[in-house]
């Protein structure tokens, strides 16, 4: 129990590799072994990373689980794994996620069924590294490894235009990806110099005080490869042709995951690395100006769409620009919206994919002018889709709602202006998924082609069922998913803005909350207690 | 009365070379005694003769570490086997040797086996020894010289190809040309310093003033010559079509033997001689090394030959590894190092394949001919994913380690711009690599005739293969490895 208590990431991460080399060795003839082979490895990988959430201890504000071997010690980069309450909500995602993904493709995927699987398996890896390691040139591998899956994904099985799709999301993302392997390159150098010793570790060059002119190149070279990833306005082209032409797994993943690398980049690099480069008032105006943008952009665009896939794509770039305008709020509700929204938004848009993919297997269509009436024969999916749509357009008692509700909560603590540009977006959202909603599932059913389509299976429910249940479970009850955030969200906003705290004591994450709740017994009156003499400390600091 | 001259030394650094030498010349006699279906034999025993002079390099790597000594010269200064040296030679033997398996069962499909074609393989290794463990400006010459000629000779193999022999012939002019040019930059070395030895040439130039015209005119022939023999931009011309037309595994061995041995030459000039004059070469190596690695990667876009797509990435990877030396540290040379180490295993192993390709009735170097290898030998496409990710520089293989490096040394040396350059390159490489990756993967096969693998060749794939990413893997050891030659370069 101990030994997987301490190398327990190590196991999360390697089990889908291990069933991708396992899968190589199956016949090909064997279909259904296969799949069966492709389920149960993706369904191992998410049980062994339940431990975690259990496991996590979320009064601690260090990397937990961590483990550090060697691994090219001449440039100081080690194999090194751990997590924070931020990477730990990542990995369940992706984990939950991961597995998803895979089910929904047992009967959409026919052909070339190893390969499909191999791919995805060790995609999986390659995105659960990304999240896990604490080491910068790790780190870099992992990024870079995760696109090759991701480009024979959409190359492979995609779409009509599959292969323009493919190669434009590979070099959308290596163009950014290779600027920052520049920016990381000059942290190290720097940090090789002021120091003396050379080494790639997250935490240590967290701590790195560089010169503000050099922060903010950095801070370009980062943005340039987080922005395109996330994806911020100018950068987004990549994304509704890979999203449109990817397979329905790639695009549960391409949304739900691989987007959040660009925005866990942000929290985890530019941030704390940057602090300087990233609170600089005149950054600060062009994140926000970006953000807004593709909010409503995002939401235009999305108005107009005539293919239901494309129109959920867009509507993650607006989705997107609320986590973006989230995270340069700097402050902690800004933050902690900005990462729990994360996490909603690859629940919600995870699951709209999923429902586009249900009925293109059925239909091979997505033209939203081909559908209408769909409830009549498709009760279930209507439903299914309903919640979906309105865990997507922030319904409060859903997620989306919590998540948008900070983020605007801190986008308004700094200047309402981005609050009420934010709003609009909520706004969009609401107008094109309802739209979209009356046009394919209310109306009559006057298409003859819709009127045998059988109503969703077992399975396709079961892909569903787990995000559905998250989605009102971060929508009723959203404090634990607070509580995991609190420690590591304190942490960038004391690095960030380091006199935040002392004029806001009881702001998210302040010392004198985390006090009290790592007290779990303590009453009301003392946690009032501990919030009057903190209080009282910061005017005594005054 | 002999050892007035000569030393026990002196012949004992030269026994890998007398070695090879006497291998060459025994494949070609015991070649008459062979009939036609036995000529395989023939390059079992130049495989024997790079194995007996591997084993002589061990042992004087070993008898070096016991007497504690770092270089040994010999024939008063000619020849210095140093940590660069050591490194280079093993290259040129890895290189061979590789190219030997390959080179077999293509020769038979070609119907050209014959032991000549082993025989000079070896005697082209002999050269490439000496440039790397030259010090004097003859003996470096003569080395060049008798490598030069030799792959003159093995371009044009395929007596009944015309483009083979246009290949030949084409590169003998542009090569004889160019070794024109660098003798006369050594003449001029020799006059300045009136003598042929490095070193001595070197502390005779730092003597002379800043801008002295001829030490310009010296630079400049001497660095055109040198950029000739790698392939560099403006000199570049002959790489394309002399890959296109030569056999192709004489391709793969002209790809990466020759071209590591021009470099150790280009690295022994310009950091012994010609390193006190910086300044004057810096600003001309940057333009270079930019024009290569833009024409490099801009010209292969548009190819279809496959064997001209890599003649081109061939160029840019030159471009990278000037680059190394434009910034000159220990990080750039380390880069340089290890970016050719990494270069001879992934760019031989790529070539594997295109060998492979060539079938009874296919030529099979276009890029077409390798479409849905992905259905026909899985295994297969799945290597050549590996070596074309790595010579794009994509981790975890081992061309990003090479890139790595490079980079770095350019952050620390100031060159920014060059660094933004040059990675950006790294996105461009992608793009014309991937044209083949989706031919492989994502076509379907034109034809249904298999590639032909013997057993040299899946011996070369699994080989380099297994390199190319365990230096990506594991690269701590190899980075070790590399560090030897730099130590003896900053010496």
């Amino acid at each position: 129990m101990t030994w997987i208590h301490d190398h327990i990431l190590t196991v999360v991460l390697f089990v889908p590799l291990a069933g991708a080399i396992l899968l190589m060795f199956l016949p090909k003839e064997n279909k259904n072994g296969v799949r069966w082979a492709a389920n149960l490895t993706a369904f191992l990988g998410f049980l062994v990373s339940v431990p975690l959430v259990f496991w996590f201890d979320s009064s601690v504000g260090e990397f937990q689980f961590v483990e550090k071997v060697e691994w090219i010690p001449s440039i100081g980069a080690n194999y090194s794994l751990g997590l924070d309450g931020i990477s730990l909500l990542l990995v369940m995602l992706t984990t939950v996620l991961g597995f998803i993904a895979i089910l929904s493709s047992w009967t959409s995927v026919n052909e070339r069924l190893k390969e499909y699987y191999f791919f995805l398996l060790l995609l999986q890896t390659g995105m659960l590294g990304v999240f896990m390691t604490l080491d910068f040139f790790l780190f870099y591998v992992f990024w870079e490894v995760m696109l090759v899956p991701m480009y024979f994904l959409i190359g492979i099985w995609g779409g009509a235009r599959k292969l323009y799709a493919a190669i434009k999301f590979f070099l959308y993302t290596l163009v950014g990806s290779v600027l920052m392997l520049l920016g990381i390159l000059a942290i190290y150098f720097t940090n090789r110099d002021q120091t003396g010793e050379a080494t790639f570790d997250i935490v240590t060059l967290q701590n790195l005080n560089l010169p503000e002119n050099l922060q903010l190149w950095i801070f370009f070279a980062f943005f340039v490869a987080f922005a395109i990833k996330v994806p911020m306005f100018p950068f987004h082209t990549w994304l509704p042709d890979a999203h449109v032409e990817a397979p329905t797994a790639g695009s549960v993943i391409l949304a739900g995951v691989l987007l959040k690398m660009g925005t866990y980049g942000f929290v985890r690099f530019s941030l704390p690395m940057l602090p300087d480069a990233s609170s600089h008032p005149a950054v600060v105006k062009f994140m926000m100006t970006l953000s807004i943008v593709a909010i409503i952009y995002g939401g235009l665009v999305s108005l107009m769409q005539k293919d239901w896939k494309k129109l959920v794509a867009y509507s993650s770039v607006s989705h997107m620009g609320f986590i973006t305008l989230g995270i340069f709020a700097l402050n902690p509700n800004g933050l902690s919206g900005g990462i729990l929204q994360q996490i909603n938004h690859g629940i919600s848009t995870g699951a709209l994919f999923l429902i586009v993919g249900i009925i293109y297997e059925r239909r091979h269509t997505r033209e939203i002018s081909e559908f209408g009436g769909l409830s009549n024969v498709m009760p279930v999916y209507a439903t299914l889709f309903l919640i979906v749509a309105m865990s997507s357009l922030g319904l409060p008692t859903l997620n989306g709602f919590i998540g948008e509700f900070v983020i605007l909560q801190g986008a308004f603590e700094e200047n309402w202006v981005w609050a009420a540009f934010g709003v609009t977006g909520i706004i969009l959202a609401a107008a094109y998924l309802l739209w979209l909603y009356q046009r394919t599932m209310f109306g009559p059913l006057d298409n003859p082609k819709n009127k045998n389509l059988k109503d969703v299976n077992f399975r396709e429910m079961m892909t569903l069922a787990p995000l559905i249940i998250l989605a009102f479970w971060i929508g009723l009850y959203p404090k634990p998913f607070f509580r995991i955030l609190e420690q590591p969200v304190a942490k960038i906003v004391e690095r960030v803005r380091p006199a935040y705290y002392a004029a806001h004591p009881d702001a998210f994450g302040a010392p004198a909350r985390l006090n009290a709740a790592a007290q779990p017994a303590a009453s009301l009156e003392t946690e009032a207690a501990a919030v009057r003499s903190a209080k009282k400390r910061a005017r005594a600091s005054r | 009365m002999f050892s007035e001259y000569f030393s026990a030394v002196d012949f004992l650094l030269l026994k890998p070379a007398i070695l090879l030498t006497i291998f060459g010349i025994g494949v070609m006699l015991t070649d008459l005694l062979l009939d036609e279906r036995q000529k395989h034999f023939n390059a079992v025993t130049a495989l024997v003769g790079i194995g007996f002079a591997a084993v002589q390099m061990l042992r004087i790597q070993s008898q070096m570490r016991e007497a504690g000594v770092s270089e040994v010269e010999a024939f008063r200064g000619a020849i210095v086997l140093d940590g660069l040296g050591i490194f280079f030679i093993w290259l040129f033997l890895i290189s061979t040797a590789i190219t030997i398996l390959i080179s077999f069962r293509y020769l038979e499909i070609e119907n050209e086996h014959h032991g000549e074609y082993y025989a000079i393989m070896l005697f082209a290794t002999v050269g490439m020894i000496f440039l790397a463990i030259g010090m004097d400006l003859i003996t470096l010459f003569i080395g060049l010289e008798l490598m030069a000629v030799s792959i003159y000779i093995l371009a044009g193999f395929l007596r009944g190809d015309r483009r083979s022999n246009e290949a030949a012939m084409k590169y003998l002019l542009l090569g004889a040309f160019s070794s024109g040019i660098l003798i006369y930059g050594m003449s001029l070395l020799y006059g300045m310093s009136n003598s042929t030895n490095l070193r001595e040439i070197g502390s005779a130039l730092s003597q002379r003033p800043l801008g002295d015209p001829l030490v310009i005119m010296a630079v400049v022939t001497i660095a055109a010559g040198l950029f000739f023999k790698i392939g560099a931009v403006p000199f570049h011309q002959w790489v394309p079509d002399v890959y296109e037309g030569a056999p192709h595994s004489i391709t793969a061995f002209m790809s990466v033997g020759p071209k590591v041995a021009a470099f150790a030459l280009l690295l022994r000039m310009f950091l012994e001689p010609l390193g006190s004059l910086r300044e004057q070469w810096e600003p001309l190596l940057i333009g270079v090394a930019v024009a290569t690695m833009t024409l490099g990667n801009l010209a292969a876009i548009s190819q279809s030959n496959i064997k001209r797509l890599l003649g081109y990435s061939a160029i840019s990877h030159v471009g990278y590894i000037l680059l190394g030396l434009v910034s000159g540290n220990e990080t750039g040379l380390k880069g340089i190092a290890i970016y050719l180490l990494v270069y001879v295993f992934m760019n031989l192993g790529i070539f594997t394949v295109v060998v492979a390709m060539r079938r009874r009735d296919l030529v099979g170097d276009e890029i077409n001919d390798m479409a849905g290898l992905m259905h026909k030998n899985p295994a297969m496409a799945i290597l050549s994913l590996i070596f074309l990710l790595s010579l794009a520089g994509i981790p975890p293989t081992a061309g990003f380690l090479g890139k790595y490096f490079i980079f770095l040394s350019l952050l620390e040396t100031g060159h920014y711009t060059l660094a933004v350059i040059a990675v950006l390159y790294v996105a461009v490489a992608i793009y014309y690599y991937f044209r083949i990756v989706v031919v492989m993967f994502m076509q379907a096969p034109l034809d249904q005739e298999l590639p032909s693998i013997s057993m040299g060749i899946r011996w070369a794939l699994g080989i380099t293969a297994a390199m190319t990413l365990l230096i990506g893997l594991y690269p701590e050891p190899f980075i070790q490895l590399a560090s030897g030659p730099v130590l003896a370069i900053l010496r």
